[in-house]
């Protein structure tokens, strides 16, 4: 049940033993990225070694920036200038990106942002593994603002989520964010890479430069934007602005751009969501994303196994938006609901307003650094 | 992007030719090209704008010209 | 994106200068009357006019401040970027686009302060830009406070009792971490504005213009000047050209106005990668780029 644009092909790709950072770099190439500036942190420093062998291959840039803000900012210029362009970082660098995050939302720059979620705050745990990042992916960036951000748990997933969300980010002029964790970021699974990916194309811009608005409702969202050195002259600012890109205060202009900028993701909706389930019909439903869904699938399949008494499973792969509408749908006959995370229960109060007040929902919470085991999410079903 | 008339700028031409070209509605009236013109030739009228108020004096240096922040005055030999 | 709202019989050259502007409702721009920014942002025009850049291959980026507000109304394509971080986003215009001219604007605490870090490191990868610093001794657009130019003892509105701290010199700096070409001059020497804006534009790598300029409405206030003829009076009587003086580094009470480095030009950063991209196709790295290097020789 997925909106992304990969399609298998009827040929036998070859097998190849990836990592989750090396499929999200793989994944990023092959949708198109050509640019890349990041910083060194772990667990995500593989996607800029891998990218600085590879780039330099392909007539693409990438270039390791003196600090993550430089990164954010760079790869917006980037951006700006009409390259795709990717950052990775993890929890501390991902705190200091945020303004950047921010200047990406406003001035409506595609681009992609890869939070390997690390054990936190600060420098926290540098090499184990968490989810606690989540609500700031939502909220990190100061000001009201919408955010697109996807939840890998397999290597495989993480080719073809940073694929989607190339696509999605070019498609709706907005940063996306892919959160790995660190389990998902260093595994090792033998994967088949498609050879062929669906690449979101827009359409071309039909007016010349004088009559250019660089944030016109009327298309939609789906023409490709002017970028620099093109002869539009793009004025790009993080100032709220007209449609002109130049700033204002006048309040119903505000107001416009705030509306278009919220409008972007909640106009979309309808295909602006991905989740995958199982066996919705049971009584109790477990929801989860990331590398706390492996131990899900795992402590499903016990529990089955063991009890005969079936369990149903929702797997969120795209976390923001959350598709509240589709949860309380498609969580209608949940009777009890388990929400297993690596923190202290972040995205649970969310999964909470999708059932009725009736239904339980636990929360299984490990936030040591170790992955969630099968058996304690059993101990909640 | 929104066209904008500039009201016509006020020219004039002083005796030994040289012309001026002021936009009124740029000037600021921050006295940089009144006090700095080496012959005293500029001067702002009574809403602040400047005026060129003794154009025999001009010597089309230009300074006015390139030391105003506000683009108000251009000169021409 | 051109003429039709310059409805003027003002000569040609009036109108040619103009049209580098996007002349709209925003004008007289926001920056106060004498305000030596605005002085600044015309004179390099004039030298990019001279120089015959043309608008379509220009990109102006700046980060937030006063000076900053530069791009805003320059017509071109032009990159109103964060607090400090014009530099790293220029580097990334660059990097993309290396065929565009990039020009950046920035003032003393966008470019020295906040954005110190970002500043060093774009001139030690010799990013091909050219860099306006505009220093009016101030955070101007927040009120005056004070920031790495003021002099000691100034006051500023967080320094109310005079400013302990020690200044920069931005050239110094520039020289120190390799920038190609710096170069000093001010908003009262504005025949040898253009002239120094026109070296550094024309030099590839990183080059650097301090434009000394005053901030009549905080900084000059502040020091009981706050006149514009004052402060641009201060400026003259504190500038000294560089050929007067024995070492322009260590003289402390003036601006020392001029060239004061121009180094041989090195490859900027963007030539050398599209170097090493072409060396990569053929199995070879940078060591065969023949670059002075502490592991030349080694395999």
């Amino acid at each position: 049940m997925t909106n992304s644009e990969v399609r298998m092909t009827n040929e036998r790709p070859a097998t190849r033993l990836l990592s989750g950072n090396e499929a999200c770099a793989v994944g990023a190439v092959r949708a198109g990225v050509r640019f890349f500036a990041g910083y060194p942190i772990t667990p995500s420093t593989e996607i800029a070694e891998y990218l600085a062998r590879e780039l330099p291959r392909i007539g693409g840039t990438f270039i390791q920036m003196e600090d993550e803000i430089a990164s954010i900012c760079c790869m917006n210029g980037a951006t700006a200038a009409g390259v795709k362009a990717m950052t990775a970082t993890s929890g501390p660098g991902f705190s200091l990106m945020q303004e950047g995050i921010g200047y990406s939302v406003m001035a409506e720059l595609p681009c992609i942002i890869v939070n390997v979620m690390r054990g936190g705050p600060a420098t926290g745990t540098p090499t184990r593994s968490s989810q606690a990042d989540v609500m700031q992916a939502r909220h990190g960036t100061h000001g009201d603002h919408p955010i697109v951000a996807l939840c890998p748990w397999s290597v495989r997933e993480c080719f073809d989520l940073t694929v989607e969300a190339v696509n999605v980010s070019e498609r709706l002029r907005i940063p996306v964010l892919v959160l790995m964790d660190e389990i998902v970021g260093h595994m090792r699974e033998a994967v088949q890479l498609p050879e062929h990916v669906g690449l979101w194309q827009s359409k071309l811009i039909k007016v010349p430069p004088g009559e250019y608005y660089h944030y016109d409702d009327s298309n939609n969202y789906d023409s490709r934007i002017a970028s620099f050195g093109e002869g539009y002259r793009v004025h790009l600012t993080g100032l709220t602005h007209r449609k002109d890109g130049f700033p204002t205060d006048d309040p119903e202009i505000i107001r416009w751009n705030m509306d278009r900028l919220r409008n972007k993701v909640d106009d979309n909706r309808s295909w602006l969501w991905d989740v995958t389930y199982e066996d919705l019909g049971s009584e109790t439903v477990i929801v989860c994303y990331g590398s706390a869904a492996r131990s899900a699938m795992e402590a499903k399949r016990m529990f089955e196994q063991h009890t005969g008494r079936r369990v149903g499973i929702l797997r969120l792969r795209m976390v923001w938006p959350f598709p509240m509408e589709r949860m309380i749908a498609l969580l209608r006959s949940a009777r009890r609901v388990v929400v297993p995370e690596m923190n202290q229960g972040q995205l649970r109060r969310t999964i909470e307003r999708s059932v009725s007040r009736h239904v339980p929902v636990i929360s299984v919470q490990r936030y040591d650094g170790e992955m969630l085991t099968p058996e304690e999410i059993i101990d909640a079903l | 992007m929104k066209k904008f008339l500039l009201r016509e700028p006020v020219s004039s031409a002083g005796p030994k030719g040289h012309k001026h070209t002021i936009i009124r509605q740029f000037c600021k009236g921050c006295r940089i090209c009144v006090e700095f013109c080496p012959t005293g030739t500029l001067d702002l009228d009574d809403r602040f704008k400047v005026v060129v108020a003794h154009p025999e004096k001009c010597i089309a240096c230009r300074m006015c010209e390139y030391r105003c922040p506000d683009m108000a005055i251009f000169v021409q030999k | 994106m051109a003429d039709e709202h310059l409805k003027t019989d003002a000569p040609e050259s009036v109108n040619r200068f103009l049209d580098r502007f996007r002349i709209d409702e925003r004008f007289p721009h926001i920056l106060c009357p004498g305000c030596g920014i605005g002085t600044a942002m015309n004179t390099v025009v004039r030298a990019l006019i001279e120089m015959g850049v043309n608008q379509n291959e220009l990109c102006v980026v700046s980060g937030i401040g006063c000076s900053s507000r530069i791009s805003g109304y320059l017509d071109c394509d032009t990159f109103h970027t964060l607090h400090g971080r014009a530099l790293p986003a220029a580097t990334g215009v660059k990097l993309a686009r290396p065929d565009l001219k990039v020009v950046v604007f920035g003032g003393d605490g966008d470019m020295l302060a906040i954005g110190g870090n970002h500043f060093i490191h774009a001139a030690r990868r010799n990013i091909d830009v050219t860099v306006f610093v505009l220093n009016n001794f101030t955070y101007g657009m927040t009120g005056g406070q004070y920031s790495p130019t003021t002099p000691t003892c100034a006051r500023a509105s967080t320094a109310p009792f005079g400013n302990v701290e020690r200044d920069f010199d931005t050239c110094f700096m520039a020289r120190a971490t390799g920038a190609m070409f710096v170069a000093r001059s001010t908003t009262f020497h504005v025949a040898h504005l253009k002239k120094m804006a026109r070296l550094a534009l024309s030099k590839r790598g990183f080059s650097v213009v301090e434009i000394i300029s005053q901030c009549p409405t905080f900084f000059g206030r502040y020091q009981a000047m706050g006149d514009a003829v004052k402060m641009l009076e201060w400026i003259r009587d504190r500038s000294i050209d560089v050929s007067k003086v024995a070492d322009p580094w260590v003289v402390q009470d003036k601006f020392v106005i001029g060239v004061l480095h121009d180094r041989e030009e090195v490859p900027p950063y963007s030539q050398l990668y599209a170097e090493l991209r072409r060396l990569r196709q053929i199995g070879a790295d940078c060591k065969d780029l023949g670059i002075p290097s502490k592991v030349a020789g080694t395999p």
